[in-house]
């Protein structure tokens, strides 16, 4: 698997990815408790308009969080 | 009381995710049996009930706040956190109850190893077995039994079903297996030895906790701070770095015990499908808009008849008081302070009772995370979240409550920022000031047959309300500048849910107690000091006041009960409050108002409705204070140098605007006191909104003369 720079924010609605590292010290930590870490798929189920939040399918749940947050989750290719 | 001696009691705590059916469980195992009470030193909701186990045993039961983790970042796990880690309290568990979403096994058993690591016996608790298979999961809890070594019952939280099961599981007293779910220690192994000698620990993990957070574990002596901070130093302890390789070996515990216990692929449910209409770019706005409208269309029509009912029915007591208790200043205490408080009260119940119904509606169905989802882009550019939403819906009927709710904003400024604009939103008691004060200057003139002018305004003001909260968040988001840890918008999506009626009902009957105590206590205590202020005076001011009065009077051929009227407006005049009123009378006199309006602008600090009941007082009305009575007399009230009618559209706009805008309410101010844990907020609250009014009032009135 190559690295890329492309981020979890970037998914398209119903794109799967795999999570690679998380960019922020402070969320990853959080992040990583509610399921998000390196290795585990992530699925884009909905955005909110306006380039509001994004909600993803992770660890078997639905959680959503804001794009600029999303944008430090960086997948695999 | 014999009963009591013979039964043993132990203390069972609550845990779990938020959504995983932990207040469902609470409600089944302990009924209506259930109070509210507060942890110390913070004001997050403790619920504790009194459930019966057995006819030897019987439980306390501690509801607390669903968190995600154990490392805290919300005030809600913080409490959680405090609690687990307070061993020596008389309230330390003796059993845990780990509630978990079976349909999200994963996220759901991270917590349970943190939990089970602190030595606590536990019992697993797995809901939503029925959701998990629909999404076609399939579990083994016989062999997840054996993995955890942990007694687990699954439950239907819907209908309480094995709820017989669980009981005979906590009367057998079962103990934790002992050990952790990973090797705790390996995490810094000379570290938390070194803890467990010199605090006398034999638990590895309370030990890591212990180094994790040792400045912030409450009932931490200082000296022991010092040490723990020395002992951390010299092991070059990183606490960010353990926490996230403590979170890697907790998932790979809980991978491979998913693994081995649950089969089957969780395929996109029906509530993906929803999400995509209900979090459209136009359906999703439009949806959420038309819940709100049929919302403030129930608050304010289903609520009349019985706020209407209560207010005669208070108005009836105090005057059957009055005609049967012999006459004094003790049967005037009571009718004019106590019953009159009780009604101010009262009289929100219909209202708050209403919208928490609907409130916890939302909630319990899963779309309240949705709408906090479509919103959250908006709150952010007036320096809140998603889930200010909440707050701002709620304090169209009382303040209190909504700023409670606040509770849920994890980002330390967008909750400052919320709990600040909140009491803008027009609430309920605002409502009898508003209608009295538009019936008497705005005409009653419909244009095109529908839109009639006084409706208009009263939504004007609504809006103004509105309007005046995001403009406030706005400002403060640009000046505000709050240290402390970074905090996101991490908002899970729960999958949609019937509502439990029972969980509802629940839900409206705690708020209305929550609010009944807390913020009537303070109108009630308010409303006795008023009363003391309006019924006594200075020296002997009252009493030749009253003198004069009647003199006017016969000078004048009154009648008996004009005669009455015109005495106890005089003694209203001569006593505290009356000079209270004329005190501030230099200051309010710009916005085109006179002591009277000053003697209701101070009483209106209790409760802002109490200004109607003022006005009837000042107006010399008497014991009815039907609200077309003391319009009539408001409406004959005459300006003292022009000779025209006191109340012109003018002076009525300016006092319009000021209860829009100011900071009147006791009980807000109170309960801003408490969330914020001190002063300084409430005190800017008061200056500011009471500046804004003050301007705009101003604004108001010299535009309109």
């Amino acid at each position: 698997m190559s690295i890329t720079e492309k981020s979890l924010a970037e998914l398209r609605v119903g794109e799967k990815g795999t999570i690679r590292t998380i960019l922020d010290e402070d969320v990853s930590v959080k992040l990583f408790e509610m399921g998000c870490l390196p290795g585990v798929e992530v699925r884009m189920c909905c955005r909110a308009p306006f380039g509001g939040p994004v909600c993803f399918a992770v660890s078997g749940y639905h959680l959503s969080l804001r794009k600029d947050e999303a944008s430090l989750v960086m997948l695999h290719d | 009381m014999i009963e009591m001696t013979t039964k043993k009691n132990l203390n069972i705590a609550l845990l779990g995710n938020p959504n995983s059916g932990k207040s469902s469980l609470f409600n089944h195992l302990t009924g209506l049996n259930q109070k509210v009470g507060n942890f110390p030193g913070v004001t997050v909701d403790k619920k504790i009930g009194k459930a019966g186990i057995t006819d030897t045993i019987q439980a306390d039961i501690i509801d607390l706040p669903g968190v995600y983790s154990l490392y805290p970042r919300s005030v809600d796990e913080q409490v959680v956190y405090d609690y687990l880690n307070d061993r020596k309290s008389e309230d330390f568990p003796d059993l845990l109850l780990v509630v978990a979403d079976a349909s999200n096994l994963k996220r759901n058993l991270f917590l349970y190893s943190q939990l089970y690591d602190l030595g606590i016996p536990l019992i697993l608790v797995l809901t939503m077995t029925d959701i998990a298979q629909e999404h076609g999961l399939k579990l083994e809890t016989g062999a997840l039994q054996n993995i955890l070594k942990v007694p687990v019952v699954l439950m239907n939280a819907r209908t309480g079903k094995n709820l017989f099961r669980l009981r005979e599981l906590i009367a057998s007293e079962t103990e934790h297996p002992g050990g952790y779910t990973f090797p705790v220690d390996e995490l810094a192994p000379e570290l938390i030895a070194e803890l467990k000698t010199v605090f006398d620990l034999d638990n590895s993990a309370q030990a890591l906790h212990l180094a994790h957070r040792y400045d912030q574990i409450a009932g931490l002596k200082e000296e022991q701070r010092q040490q723990v901070r020395a002992i951390v130093k010299k092991h070059n302890f990183n606490s960010r770095a353990l926490q996230v390789s403590e979170t890697m070996n907790r998932y790979a515990f809980v991978d491979s015990v998913v693994a081995q216990v649950q089969s089957g692929q969780g395929k996109p449910s029906f509530s993906e499908k929803l999400d995509r209409i209900l979090t459209h770019g136009v359906w999703g706005y439009l949806i959420f808009f038309l819940i709100l409208f049929i919302v403030f269309q129930a608050i304010f029509s289903w609520a009349s008849l019985p706020m209407d009912l209560i207010d005669q029915g208070f108005g009836t007591l105090a005057l059957l008081a009055e005609e049967y208790l012999p006459e004094g200043p003790f049967t005037s205490l009571l009718t004019e302070g106590i019953i009159a408080g009780l009604g101010g009260i009262v009289i929100f119940i219909p209202q708050i009772a209403i919208l928490f119904a609907f409130i916890s509606l939302l909630e319990e169905s899963g779309y309240m995370a949705r709408v906090m989802f479509i919103m959250d882009k908006f709150m952010r550019k007036f320096g809140m979240n998603g889930r200010s939403v909440v707050p701002l819906i709620s304090g169209v009927a009382c303040a209190v409550p909504a700023i409670m709710a606040a509770r849920s904003i994890d980002n330390v400024k967008e909750r400052l920022i919320t709990i600040f604009v909140t009491p803008f939103m027009s609430c309920s008691a605002r409502i009898p000031v508003y209608t009295v004060l538009i019936a008497l200057v705005i005409p009653s003139v419909s244009y095109g047959g529908f839109i009639n002018l006084q409706g208009l305004v009263l939504m004007l003001l609504y809006l103004a309300g509105f309007g005046m909260a995001v403009l406030t968040g706005v400002i403060m988001n640009r000046l505000m500048k709050v240290e402390g840890p970074r905090s996101f918008f991490i908002l899970e999506f729960p999958t949609y849910k019937m509502p439990r009626w029972k969980n509802v009902l629940l839900t409206i009957l705690e708020k209305v107690k929550s609010f009944t105590f807390e913020a009537g206590k303070v109108i009630m205590a308010i409303s006795v000091v008023l009363w003391v202020l309006a019924t006594y005076g200075p020296a002997d001011k009252i009493e030749s006041g009253k003198e004069e009065a009647v003199f006017k009077a016969q000078m004048q051929n009154l009648s008996e009960e004009d005669t009455e009227h015109l005495v106890s407006s005089a003694a209203l005049e001569n006593s505290y409050a009356g000079h209270l009123g004329k005190f501030i009378e230099p200051v309010i006199r710009p916005l085109g108002f006179d002591w009277k309006i000053g003697i209701a602008l101070i009483t209106s600090f209790a409760a802002r409705e109490v200004f109607v009941g003022t006005m009837a007082t000042i107006y010399s009305i008497g014991d009815d204070a039907e609200e077309t009575s003391v319009m009539e007399r408001m409406r004959k009230e005459l300006h003292p140098v022009t000779g025209e009618p006191f109340y012109n559209l003018p002076m009525g706009l300016s006092l319009l605007v000021f209860y829009a805008f100011a900071m009147q309410c006791m009980s807000t101010l109170a309960i801003v006191y408490r969330e914020t844990k001190g002063f300084k907020w409430p005190l800017i609250q008061f200056f500011t909104m009471s500046g804004i009014a003050y301007v705009c009032s101003l604004i108001v009135f010299n535009l309109f003369s």
